[in-house]
Parts: structure tokens; sequence; C-alpha cells
């Protein structure tokens, strides 16, 4: 077990390391620090302190596998209504990266029925793949945790990737923690950056937590392997894509029944507009500014201009002005389009934890103090149901629709 | 039915910052609440509870003022609930987290149906759940917007999952692990009755030893992930420009500018 020690007799009471605490775990204690059990041994506090009286005992965790026998950066290619999603190809272009710094062989990894998966083999090959881990069964024509997970644990543990990175999709996330929680091994949720440490070569894996108010880098122990990591979807560039590319196809048998799937897609319903948020280049937002569901129309017809897909903020859901899916924030989805037009939304912290890594946020609120001017590339201070039909107008000239 | 519900005691707020300075993170009275998908997850088990009969069992893994959210969880309608804590669960990660999940439910026994909030928002991963259900050996059902319905004799349900493009309507057998989004339910207040019964309430805390953990899965021990920094994210570039002028000219400033781009096409 670890323990973090404070040296009673070199703490001067000095409080540097209190707030360095990430959990709240430090304390003062008649003009001493204590630590309680919220600790969780991150190790932040130990480099503040001035006169070094706080250090972190560590069990030394013994390498049990041969970290030697893991090789090669593998990308799960995730697909869809016939289609692979570009995660999948913006992880290709990145796992190039790790997979020249380590120096080692970049792989795809796609599950599918005969139909798809040859087609899905040379766009991924296209896309710089070396080598395409294949698994084909009509089990696996529709993604469902159980079929996937199988096919990805049985590949994984014969071949033995060094790194598994799969998108930070609904599906990404679904079937990671079922395969990594099956092999053992850690498993990083929705990266915005990866890194290879120049010495040791792991995967330095970096992530937002607190709705994106901090970032973390995590490291997986050399006794745990493959490092994998789910990766946020439009934070890595597509590379180029370049049919003339060869690689390798190596096709493996699902050893699974339909008997021993316990899903069944009984259905699939279409949103009744596109509300693939994930997905938009561009979203136009509305918020407790536009006063009531029939108001919503002006937001739409910027959105359609714009061919820009329709974001709300948590107070025009729940007022019951647009469905759920629309919703952008903490208790919402997370998004990263180009554009962003946030109108008449103030921009809560919790708003703001689902949007503001966007590249450029317009917002257009009536309050010159709304904290998402503080965030906003450019703002307007003006009601909405002016500016936004003046910049529907203004684009509809521009682009002739 | 027997339902055992996950919940997590998180910060009020994630407005957490790093001052930059110091490079420390700054905290300052930052009350705690439960994780507010994880209120779905009670309401979602009472409303089924309702309609279909048995028990809700809700749990908690962590420090002991942890046992505030399962007060709260008392005071909404829970039948039983249980804190599981130990200093031997600290600097655990999800794999570690989802184990010791799994064992005190299976210390519980009998539960025919799981369910967890989609994610925590103080660390957003999402993977607990999913590990609690494999850890298990039971199926998952994750994003579940809405259940409809529940063949206990059968032993299948039905529900709808909300995915990017819309949702699946998925059938599976029991049990199974279920993470709820916001749109299932309206989490009820507690009534005054039940603030009283659940201040008075003795809360049970399970250690490692009581739910019969191995002690190489839990804490530190049990977790291949550790965090090697915390930082402030990157600050924005180039923001904070709020434009002055009459409409007539900002706007078409504004569209020269998101036009320049080459983002609208």
């Amino acid at each position: 077990m670890a323990r973090l020690l404070i040296d009673k007799d070199a703490c001067t009471g000095c409080e540097s390391c209190i707030p360095t605490c990430p959990f709240g775990a430090l304390s003062m204690k008649e003009g001493i620090a204590v630590v309680d059990e919220k600790c969780t041994f991150c190790g932040a506090c130990v480099d503040v302190c001035p006169v070094n009286a706080i250090s972190l005992e560590k069990e030394e965790k013994a390498v049990t596998i041969d970290i030697s026998a893991y090789k090669n950066v593998w990308i799960f290619i995730e697909h869809e209504f016939g289609k692979v999603s570009n995660v999948s190809f913006e992880l290709l272009g990145e796992g190039r990266k790790l997979a020249e710094a380590v120096g080692c062989k970049l792989c795809g990894m796609l599950f599918g029925d005969t139909e798809v998966i040859d087609k899905f083999a040379r766009e991924a090959v296209a896309y710089g793949a070396e080598k395409v881990y294949v698994m084909e069964s009509p089990l696996l024509k529709e993604y469902r945790t159980d079929s996937y997970a199988k096919a990805a644990v049985d590949l994984i543990r014969k071949y033995k990737p060094e790194i598994v990175l799969f998108g930070a999709t609904t599906q990404g996330r679904d079937f990671a923690g079922t395969v990594a929680t099956t092999i053992e091994c850690g498993l990083t949720a929705d990266c915005t950056g990866l890194d290879i440490d120049p010495e040791t070569k792991y995967l330095k894996q970096t992530r937002p937590a607190f709705g994106g108010n901090i970032m973390a880098t995590i490291l997986d122990y050399p006794n745990y392997r493959p490092q994998m990591s789910t990766v946020r979807p439009k934070v890595f560039a597509m590379p180029p894509r370049e049919d003339s590319r060869k690689g390798e196809i190596i096709r493996e048998t699902l050893q699974m029944t339909e008997e021993q799937v316990r899903t069944k897609i009984l259905e699939f319903i279409k949103g009744a507009e596109t509300v693939n948020l994930a997905d938009a280049e561009i979203i136009v937002s509305g918020g407790r500014g536009v006063g009531g569901p029939e108001n919503f129309k002006v937001i739409r017809e910027l959105a359609g201009v714009l061919g820009a897909a329709v974001g709300a903020s948590r107070a025009a859901v729940d007022s019951g002005w647009i469905p759920y899916e629309h919703q952008v924030g903490q208790t919402g989805r997370t998004v990263r389009p180009k554009i962003y037009i946030a109108c008449g939304i103030s921009g809560s912290i919790q708003h703001q934890a689902g949007m503001k890594t966007s590249d450029i946020i317009v917002a257009v609120n009536k309050d010159p103090e709304a904290p998402i001017f503080k965030i906003a590339t450019y703002g307007i201070v003006g009601d909405l149901f002016t500016v936004v039909p003046m910049l529907k107008d203004e684009f509809s000239k521009r682009l002739g629709r | 039915m027997k339902i055992a519900v996950c919940i997590k005691q998180v910060p009020e707020t994630t407005d957490v910052k790093i001052n930059p300075e110091t490079n420390t993170l700054i905290r300052e009275g930052v009350a705690s609440i439960t994780n507010p998908f994880d209120e779905y997850a009670v309401e979602e088990a009472l409303l089924l509870k309702e309609k279909h009969g048995g028990e809700v069992h809700v749990v908690s893994m962590g420090p002991p003022q942890a046992i505030e959210v399962l007060k709260n969880a008392l005071a909404v309608g829970a039948d039983k609930v249980y804190l599981v804590s130990d200093k031997a669960f600290a600097g655990a990660d999800t794999l570690a987290t989802a184990y010791t999940l799994a064992k005190m439910i299976q210390t519980i026994g009998g539960v025919d149906l799981v369910i967890c909030g989609k994610q925590a928002i103080d660390g957003d991963t999402a993977q607990v759940g999913p590990g609690v259900a494999t850890r298990l050996g039971i199926p998952q059902l994750t994003y579940v917007s809405k259940v409809r319905e529940i063949n206990l004799e059968k032993k299948r349900m039905v529900v709808e999952r909300l995915l990017e493009n819309g949702r699946e309507v998925v059938e599976s057998s029991l049990p199974v692990l279920m993470t709820v989004v916001k749109d299932i339910n309206e989490p009820r207040l507690p009534s005054l009755l039940g603030i009283k019964k659940a201040a008075k309430a003795q809360i049970p805390t399970l250690t490692s030893k009581d739910i019969g953990a191995d002690e190489n899965r839990i804490g530190l021990k049990g977790s291949p992930t550790w965090v090697k920094r915390v930082f402030s994210p990157e600050a924005r570039s180039g923001g904070g420009e709020v434009l002055k002028g009459e409409l007539t000219e900002v706007v078409p400033f504004l569209v020269n500018k998101l036009m320049d781009t080459k983002f609208i096409k």
C-alpha cells in the first residue's frame, strides 16, 4: 500500500501544499499539514513543499509481464451506417507519429461482415495502416458490445499490441471499458493529447478532467499492457489518403455464436433533424434567451443557411423547448466544431465544459456581462431576435442560398 | 426486482482552476453533491420499483464523508444504502474502482439490474459502468434514455440508447447493467419525512475485507494507470473581442471574418 508521509518536524505550516491537492485531501491541524483518506497518491503536493517535508512512499510494482512481447500501435477502425468514422482516420494520422516515436508498426483493427470488410481495410491502409487485423462475421455486422469486445480481446491477447487507441465515441467508450476490464489493463478516457516519452517509450495520455478546467497527463505502469485510450474526435487532423499504399490483411475467425451475444438490436430511430453534434463543423446553439420552443425557428434558420447542427443550453432543454439530444454541456454532449455560435446563452461553467475547445466561438447576448463573452472569439451585445436574422440574411447573400 | 445503483460524491462545481503563478489548484470551500447523472440512476431505480416491485440498494465508494450522498438516496426512497470505504481503496483508477463496486454488488447478491449514471462530472471517464458489468459477467446497456419494458419472467428488458445519430432500441437478457443519460426522467425531491428518516439512519460501511476483495485488485495496487501531472488548459488565444458599433456594420464585419476562415462551405 502506498502512503503519503508528512514530516512533522520539517513542516513549517506554510500551507503551500493545501491548494495543490486536486482532491482536497490536505488540511492544517495545529499548524501542521495533515492528509486524509481522500488522498490518491498523485504526488501533486510533493514537489510544492518548500522544505521537502512531504514524501510519497509507493510500493514498487514488480514487473511481472514481458513488455518486449508487446509491439505495435493499433487503431480501432470504427464504422457505422456503411462508413468508417472520421475519428479512426484521425487516429491513424496520430498513430503514425506514435509508431515512429516508438519505432514500431501502425496497424488497424477492424470488425464487420463480408460486405464491408475489404473496402474498409483498404481505406485503413490508404490512411496509413501497415497491417489490418480483421475479424469477419455476420455477428459483427452491427456494433454490439459482446461481439465487438470478444473480437478485440481475442486479437489483443493473440497479437499483443503495445498501444491500442479507440475513438471516444459512444461505440468506442461503450466497449473499450469492457475490453480493458477483461484484459485487466489500463484505459484512459477521452484523451486530447498523446505523446511518447522519449526515454522510456511509454505512452503519455493527456485528458481534460473537471469539465475541462484541468488537464491531467496519465501513464500506465509497465506491468500492465497494452496501453489503451479512447481519444476525442476532431482533436487530430485527418492524414492524407493515398490509395496506392500497400498493406497486409490478417484474418481471424470470431469464436462466438449468436446465442452468446446477450443483446439484440430491434430498431434504430434516426434523429428528426441533424443532431450529430459530435461530427458537426458548425453549430448554432440557443439558450434561455430564445424564450420559447417556437422561437428556435430563428436558430434553425441560421443553422440551415450555414449547413450547421442545432445545439442548445441546458436551460432551453430543461424548459422543454428542444429535445435533450441537442444539449451541449456537462450533462449533455461535448462538442468541438470549427465554429460555435451561442445565441442567448449566458455561458455557465457547465455549458462551457461542453464547447470551449471549439475553434471559433461567436456569442450573441443582450447582457454585456454574460460570461460567454470572456471565451468568445467574437461577441455581439444585442437582442438575438435582431442579430441572428441579420446574420442569416448576410450569410444568405454571400453564399447565394 | 432487486436493483443496485452506484453513485459517486463529486465536487459541486467543476470550476476548479490552477493558480498560474504557483501552478497549484485553487479549491476554496467547494461543497460536495451527488454526481448529477447518478440522480437519474437513483430515480430510474425508484420508478422501476414502483412499477415492478422490489428493492433499491444504493452503493457508493469513497471516503467516510460520502455517506452524505447515501443519505440523500435514503431520503428520496432507497431501501438500503452501503458505503464502501477503506484506506486500501485509495488511489483506485477506473479498473480498481469497477472491481470494488462489483464485489460490493456481489455482496448484496441476487441483483437483477444495476444502474449507473453515464459518467461522473469530475473524472468524466464513463468507464466504471462497463467495468462493473464486465466484472459481474453481465451485459451492459450504456447511454440509456428510456426503459421500454421489463419482463421479469422471461428475464428480458428493452431500452432506448441515445447515440450520436439517433436512438437504438435494444433488447437484453437480465441481469444487466445500464448507464443512464439525463433525458430518462426527472429526479424527485426528498420528502420531509424522508430527510428526517435519513438523518437518523446508520449507514453501514463495508471494508475491503467485508466485500472479500483481492488486495491486488484494489486501490493503487490494482490500478494500471497513474496521474503524472495536472495542469491548466491552454487559455483560448485571441478571444474576448466584443464587436463595437452599429449592428449594420458589426454583422457584415463578423460575417466577413467567418467567411475568411473557409469553414463555411
